[in-house]
């Protein structure tokens, strides 16, 4: 087994007097899709947040590739880490093209246009999201599904070796939601690593090799999707009564619900 | 595909480097043309051999110009002229950073309360009247009472450590409302004093000095720089934080420094000049139609735009109106309308995309 990416140890944080996050030990494999699944409040957006050296741990170590994460320079980790946040604004009237360029700045130089290899790189990205078409017009005229869409563009320009999806979908539509998250699947067989956090239990079911799951600040289990996503576990995590049906030609895991089945 | 965006690219480099050519080339032209502008008319022509006399040491260009003009070009007008141009630059890099690092396209260099801080330490000296400072202590009680300010809404508005924008203009509007009450007092305790106070807090350029051109110069530069040197991570702040970070910057650190270094510049601005509206709101939008919001491109061409169009309303008072009205009343009077004009526009371009 390679070494892990990520090396959570002992992990704790709170805002002010709320514990949000206790007793955190995890260890993300590299070139795998690492699915977070929880209710709200459960501390899944925290502790990406905390892996993103966002947030500074009241305890416990983070470790990054072996070495501590809060010693890491900030730009050296901007080349390895990559994120598409839950929620973000701009008020600025940046054209598509500079917002996904945005994404190779840690590769450029303060001052300098983008060469013609890093133009070259941000143009095919633009190619692959079918926004090439838009690439000049204004982001503040972009719908919010849109404006989403284009800042993970952004994130799959800095083409990093770990990425973190927060609730990346959450604003698109079900064709761009596939697409995109298709996007980042073949970026997992290619080495890449990705924790995302999600809502949906079927997206991160479908999508991901191993999946966590959290609840009040703590881990209540982790392991490979195949074996934890089962009905007791999503009702001990969601109170939520579900059945888990296979896909007839995949094979993969979803749930479906019914009416009045939260306890 | 490809080519064609290649293509496009390229149209737009270079229109950025023109933009920039017609900028300065605009500010030279009204250098000269508002030098030559005054009770005596002098042509742009005999203005450029004064100050080709001047920068060589020779005076063979001055053949066959009466012996007063390169006095008032060189000792009058131009000290004022350069000020002028100088405040209109710092007052607009400053909004350019006050907007981006507020995430508010509203925000400007006042937003802090630097003006209020200033328009108070300048009404302490003006009713003060401290004689061992000379003509510096207005200047420097202006500075002062900005930078007391800053640090007071900064240190308001921190909460763990870390600064909301929103916390930041509450803040700021909170003490500028109590400082202008303060100023208010001043006011009404200085008696004959009271109109001095009143014309310094309008703004003016009149009498201005070479004294005024270096101070003004070296802190709009030195500033002016050091912003220039960030205005990629502005750039990236305008995603929010956590994107911010996940670039390689760190916001929360940047946005502190970034408002500090914005508003010694203005603090100098204000300091020097008394306060001006309007410029440091109005250019920074106006430039982003021209050039769009790279704040790489934006900052040096808003600093060129910001020059020339306080200098043409500096002219248009000193030399065009038949009396100087306060520079402050008419950068609002311009400055108003216009700003009107943008909001509605980009109003609608909100709502509608």
């Amino acid at each position: 087994m390679d070494r892990p990416v990520f090396e959570l140890s002992g992990l704790r944080f709170s805002f002010g007097r709320r514990v949000v996050l206790d007793g955190i030990d995890l260890a993300f494999e590299p070139g795998r899709f690492h699915g977070i699944v929880g209710p709200n409040g459960s501390g899944k957006t925290t502790l990406l947040m905390l892996m993103l050296g966002f947030y500074q741990p009241e305890a416990g170590q983070i470790h990054f590739r072996g070495e501590d994460l809060a010693a890491l320079p900030k730009r050296r980790l901007a080349r390895e880490i990559a994120l598409v946040p839950q929620d973000f604004s701009i008020n600025f009237d940046f054209s598509v093209r500079d917002v996904v360029t945005m994404g190779r700045y840690p590769y450029m130089p303060r001052f300098s246009a983008p060469s013609r290899e890093e133009a070259g790189k941000v143009t095919s990205v633009l190619e692959e999201m079918g926004i090439a078409g838009i690439a000049d017009r204004s982001v503040l005229a972009l719908s919010g599904g849109e404006k989403q869409w284009v800042v993970f563009a952004r994130a799959l320009a800095q083409d990093t070796p770990v990425l973190l999806l927060d609730e990346a979908t959450s604003n698109m539509d079900i064709h761009h939601t596939l697409y995109a998250l298709d996007r980042v699947s073949r970026r997992v067989r290619t080495g890449k690593t990705v924790i995302g956090v999600f809502h949906d239990l079927n997206l991160a079911a479908m999508y991901c090799d191993r999946l966590i799951f959290m609840s009040d600040g703590r881990v209540l289990a982790e392991g490979e999707t195949e074996k934890i996503f089962r009905e007791e576990m999503i009702e001990k995590t969601f109170g939520v009564r579900g059945t888990i049906l296979k896909h007839p030609l995949t094979g993969d895991k979803q749930v479906i619900f019914r009416k009045e089945s939260t306890r | 595909m490809e080519t064609r965006y290649e293509q496009k690219d390229a149209p737009r480099a270079k229109r950025g480097v023109l933009t920039f050519l017609a900028l300065l080339a605009l500010l030279c032209v009204m250098i000269l043309i508002s030098a030559g502008m005054g009770y005596i008319h002098i042509a742009p022509a005999d203005v450029l051999k004064v100050i080709l006399s001047r920068l060589t040491g020779s005076q063979r260009h001055l053949a066959g110009i009466d012996k007063v003009v390169p006095y008032v070009i060189w000792q009058v007008r131009l000290p004022r002229i350069l000020t002028a141009a100088i405040v209109g630059s710092g007052l607009s890099i400053s909004g350019v950073f006050f907007q981006g690092i507020l995430l508010n396209p509203l925000a400007d260099p006042y937003t802090l309360g630097v003006s209020a801080g200033a328009a108070f330490g300048a009404s302490i000296a003006l009713l003060l009247e401290l004689p061992f400072l000379g003509v510096y202590a207005v200047p420097l009680f202006a500075f002062v009472g900005a930078l007391l300010t800053l640090l007071f809404v900064l240190s308001i508005s921190s909460f763990e450590g870390r600064i909301a924008s929103n916390n930041l203009i509450l803040a700021g509007i909170i003490v500028a409302t109590i400082l202008s009450a303060g100023i208010s007092f001043i006011k009404y305790v200085a008696d004959e004093q009271v109109s001095v106070i009143i014309f310094w807090l309008l703004g003016s350029f009149s009498s201005r000095t070479w004294i005024d051109v270096f101070l003004t110069f070296g802190i709009v530069t030195v500033g002016g720089l050091f912003c220039l040197y960030f205005a990629r991570d502005l750039n990236v702040m305008a995603l929010g934080d956590r994107i911010a970070l996940s670039l390689g910057v760190q916001a929360s650190r940047a946005r502190v420094m970034l408002l500090i270094a914005a508003s010694l510049i203005a603090a100098g601005c204000v300091a020097v000049s008394g306060i001006i509206g309007f410029v440091g709101l109005v250019i920074p939008h106006l430039m982003r139609f021209v050039v769009g919001s790279d704040n790489r491109v934006l900052i040096p061409a808003s600093a060129l735009l910001g020059g020339s169009l306080l200098l043409f309303a500096d002219t248009i008072t000193r030399a065009v109106l038949p009396h100087e009205i306060p520079i402050g009343v008419l950068t609002a009077l311009i400055g108003g309308p216009v700003f009107c004009y943008i909001f509605r526009k980009h109003r609608r371009v909100m709502i509608h995309g």
